[in-house]
């Protein structure tokens, strides 16, 4: 007997009886029996595995966040309580693929919804209902511009997140796609001399990020300006930081992506996230995943169903856009209760306060004397030297209940005593003032 | 109504604390700077509480009832995996954490990795791909990285049967292989006539699922093995349907190479409205240097991230995969067991017979006999005698408070549902089901209209998706 296994003794005989077979055995006619049995302990009690579990997790270690001053990707922001609350929900929990429309309509209008959040950010006219994450996004926005211009040279500036811009790599290889870095500059931006130089008739798409992952903000006017007209214009995004920048629509973006974390998702230990994926409407046959859309029902009734479907996989099989099949549709639920609840101004404070505490923590480490490694504008995160040894001295804050800035070397090679540091609304004057100590 | 109809100028949903620094003059060019708010909805914590639980009331999901989604595996959840995925522990911990502080996640995923290479008899696994398609794409490129680390660079096709999700050929191709499409036989299963057709030197992967999904197992998976082995091809075996042969047989033993889980299925994670998932990749000892970085290193008591691993496809994604998703899967495991796991296989396969009998009486069965963890049956002779349709039957038990099975799929059946009860679903559920399925073709055979009229109890009715994609409408309309 097993708890979520209702069968009786009694009713197991019955089902045999009505199938016409005299024993379990009798089921697996079909199937070499390989194993007796897995080596595998037995089942457990609910009070010993939570005791078991718990025990396991005190192996980590959870800084406070007003401590953390890591970024690189994954944030650490106040979560209203009500996203916790109303995301973990079980009618949305336990659903499943909005196969039947009818029944689905939770599910369905809070990722129109969600859809109708994104476009509004990134000032783009679609957005899909969700990628696994920023650096699945990208690759993903990476073949859908070689869909659109048949062109398989992609230039990508080097001051892409290192992960995502790996991940497009392992995506591109196969497919003939190269991608190319090109070269900033002291101010941490794109080298427009060195972009120029490389765009060839061959250049399916240009790819920016905006803030970049040195936390520097690029012109993206000045960008589009040296584009070709077929060139595809990918922007890679922060969401929170695009309410005070500009939307990439407004400066002729094709495709925004990016990573959602910090619209009210845990860190997770960096995962699952989400991958925000949006572009314009005359692009929309070409690009992955699923979107939803309105209608309405047989009495005249509005309602939302899965769109444009003939580009998915499970109609187009070896021809669809992408592969991908299960999203992160819960996340883009928990993104969506975030964004209502913090609302326009809220979420506009939420970035003026993550530049303001970023800005404090700069100008006080350069009063100390230390260098920022650029001098670009920068919106929550920024690199600077951090002298010699900053890797054992990362080690030493984390100890005392610090998670200090990130040392970069490990995700970039040149960057030797450099770190990249973040702060968010969630730290305070006090806590900065504590980092700077160590300093 | 919308949250954006709700919506009034001036209300808010959340205040934010003062971090007492002062406000520094934003330092960018001025057309940098963002004009106007984007339009966000202006609601009050209230309103927003109300809006997602009312939309949450329009939802079908597990917890509400019956849900036989063949291939899609959509068993029971339970909520300790749930309140232990949410241990501030395990969800406040930041990727880049020094490893000497993260610990107890190393090592859960160490250990769940470990686990999951018993229960498919693997010898090396990958937790980081984010859903079942993102492992066939992971094992794809594994494949190619093999292939062509031997200086093998001929082998450009995959071999995928008719029968196979739509992932399968979606996933070969995006690792840049052409898709041969095998035809199924009469029984179901693979044709070993038709294989050997298509088998010469230049097929780089076998794909196959197994039970395939038709709910068949493939009787002849040994020799299928050995004639792509003979070949130099890898045999891949997709896991959505693992569930089945659960504590008796394993995609190892049979031959296979490589392997990828759902353990948002088999391992009983949510499926959240469609995800997140997550996708392990598990291989054999002469694939597992291929496997994508990072990989999760034990040295005597200690765990780290090794990133140096030359010949490794790479990253497939940021981090190391859906790790809220892995603690559910680790803390099913624990509950269940080797004991309960073996239980969880025969009772989903027995469950499937016992409905397919049931339904048999109802609906002719595309493939009788013994079948695993979900069947196939065709509504095609009431079609023809009444026009009533396989989608109107579906909207129909919408009706009776019950999830349609999954319709249209596999397609080379006509008019089908593939149905799967998993073993969470009881006798007395699974004899509702058939005394509602019966009661519907009833109600078609008497007034067929009526059933074309369905579904009439749901929060909407039958929705047009054919002009839903025709005039797409992507994003709420502020100028309503």
């Amino acid at each position: 007997m097993h708890r979520y296994i209702p069968h009786t003794e009694e009713e197991i005989k019955e089902m045999l009886k009505e199938i016409g077979i005299n024993s379990i055995e009798d089921l697996y006619m079909d199937v070499p029996k390989t194993i007796e049995e897995y080596n595998l302990e037995n089942g457990k009690d609910e009070f010993s595995v939570l005791k078991e579990i718990k025990s396991l997790s005190k192996l980590n270690k959870v800084f406070e966040p007003e401590k953390v001053f890591a970024g690189a990707g994954i944030y650490f922001h106040y979560i209203p309580t009500v996203v916790e609350t109303l995301s973990n929900n079980q009618n949305f929990v336990t659903a499943y693929t909005p196969y039947q429309a009818e029944v689905s309509q939770g599910t369905l209008q809070a990722l129109f919804e969600y859809q109708t959040m994104m476009c509004e950010l990134t000032g783009m006219d679609v957005a899909n209902s969700s990628m696994y994450d920023g650096a699945t996004a990208l690759a993903e926005a990476m073949l859908m511009a070689v869909r659109i211009n048949n062109k398989t040279k992609i230039l990508a500036a080097g001051s892409i997140n290192p992960e995502f811009l790996a991940t497009s790599k392992t995506y591109c290889t196969p497919q003939n796609i190269e991608i190319e870095t090109v070269k900033w500059t002291e101010s941490g931006t794109i080298d427009l001399e060195d972009l120029k130089s490389k765009i060839d008739d061959n250049t399916s798409a240009v790819v920016v990020g905006y803030p970049n992952f040195f936390g520097i903000v690029e012109d993206l006017k000045q960008i589009k300006e040296i584009l070709p007209d077929n060139v595809v214009y990918i922007v890679v995004s922060e969401p929170i930081a695009l309410s005070i920048l500009e939307a990439p629509g407004k400066f002729g973006a094709d495709i925004v992506v990016g990573e959602g974390q910090s619209l009210g998702i845990t860190p997770n230990y960096g995962g699952p996230g989400i991958g925000f994926f949006t572009t314009l409407a005359k692009h929309v046959r070409k690009m992955p995943g699923r979107i939803i859309g309105e209608t309405k029902d047989v009495d005249g009734k509005k309602g939302y169903v899965m769109i444009l479907q003939t580009r998915e996989q499970h109609i187009r099989r070896a021809k669809a856009t992408s592969n991908i099949c299960s999203n992160h549709a819960l996340m883009a639920l928990k993104n969506a209760i975030y964004m209502s609840v913090i609302g326009p101004e809220g979420l506009r404070k939420v970035a003026r306060m993550s530049y303001n505490a970023t800005h404090y923590l700069a100008e006080k480490l350069v009063e100390k004397g230390y260098n920022l490694t650029f001098n670009g504008p920068f919106f929550n995160e920024f690199v600077f030297n951090a002298g010699e040894n900053y890797y054992e001295k990362w080690k030493t804050m984390a100890n005392e209940g610090i998670l200090g800035p990130l040392p970069l070397e490990k995700a970039m090679p040149n960057f030797k005593n450099s770190a990249l540091a973040c702060c968010t609304e969630v730290n305070t004057k006090e806590s900065i003032d504590e980092l700077l100590k160590h300093f | 109504m919308t949250i954006f109809e709700i919506s009034k100028e001036g209300r808010i949903g959340f205040q934010l604390p003062d971090n007492n620094i002062k406000d520094f003059e934003i330092n960018l060019p001025e057309h940098l700077l963002r004009k106007s708010l984007p339009r966000l909805p202006q609601v009050s914590e209230v309103d927003v509480v109300r809006h997602y639980t009312n939309l949450s009331t329009k939802n079908y999901s597990v917890d509400v009832g019956f849900y036989p989604l063949g291939s899609c595996t959509m068993k029971y959840n339970p909520k300790v995996n749930e309140k232990v995925a949410s241990f501030e522990e395990f969800s406040m911990i930041h990727p880049f954490q020094p490893h000497e502080t993260v610990q107890g996640a190393l090592k859960l995923m160490y250990d769940l990795k470990e686990m999951l290479c018993e229960i498919t008899g693997m010898d090396d696994m990958t937790l980081i791909p984010s859903a079942g398609a993102h492992g066939e794409l992971t094992g794809m490129l594994i494949s190619r990285a093999y292939h062509l680390s031997r200086g093998d660079t001929k082998r450009t096709k995959v071999i995928v049967p008719d029968s196979a999700h739509g992932t399968n050929p979606a996933s070969a191709r995006m690792a840049g292989f052409d898709v041969i499409e095998l035809k199924s036989g009469p029984d179901g299963r693979v044709d070993l006539n038709e294989l050997e057709k298509v088998l010469d030197e230049t097929v780089a992967v076998i794909m196959l699922t197994n039970p395939n999904t038709l709910g068949l197992f493939e009787k002849d998976i040994l020799k299928i093995a050995q004639m792509a082995h003979e070949k130099g091809a890898l045999l891949y075996y997709d896991g959505a349907n693992l569930n089945a042969i659960l504590g008796r047989t394993r995609p190892g033993d049979m031959g296979f190479d490589i392997v990828h889980l759902n353990l948002h299925k088999t391992f009983s994670t949510p499926h959240g409205m469609g995800g997140p998932g997550s996708g392990p990749v598990g291989v054999k000892k002469h694939l597992a240097k291929f496997l994508p970085i990072p990989e999760i290193v034990k040295t005597e008591d200690k765990y780290t991230l090794n990133y140096n691993k030359p010949e490794s496809i790479g990253f497939i994604r940021s981090y190391f995969g859906n790790f809220s998703v892995m603690v559910r899967a680790y803390t099913y495991i624990k509950t269940m067991g080797k004991d309960g796991l073996k239980r969880v296989g025969e009772m989903a396969v027995l469950n499937a017979n016992y409905l397919r009998v049931k339904v048999s009486k109802i609906m002719d069965i595309a493939y009788p006999g013994i079948c695993m963890h979900e069947f196939v049956s065709t509504c095609e002779k009431l079609t023809k005698e009444t026009g009533v349709k396989a989608l109107d039957i579906a909207k129909r038990l919408l009706d009776y408070g019950i999830h349609a099975p999954t319709m249209y799929f596999p397609l080379i059946v006509h008019e089908d549902f593939m149905i799967e009860p998993t073993e969470t679903e009881s006798k007395d559920t699974l004899d509702k089901f058939a005394q509602i399925l019966e009661k519907i073709f009833n109600e078609a055979r008497e007034n067929p209209e009526l059933i074309k009229g369905a579904p009439y109890n749901t929060p909407v009715r039958r929705l047009d998706d054919v002009s839903a994609s025709r005039k797409p409408v992507f994003k709420y309309n502020f100028e309503e």
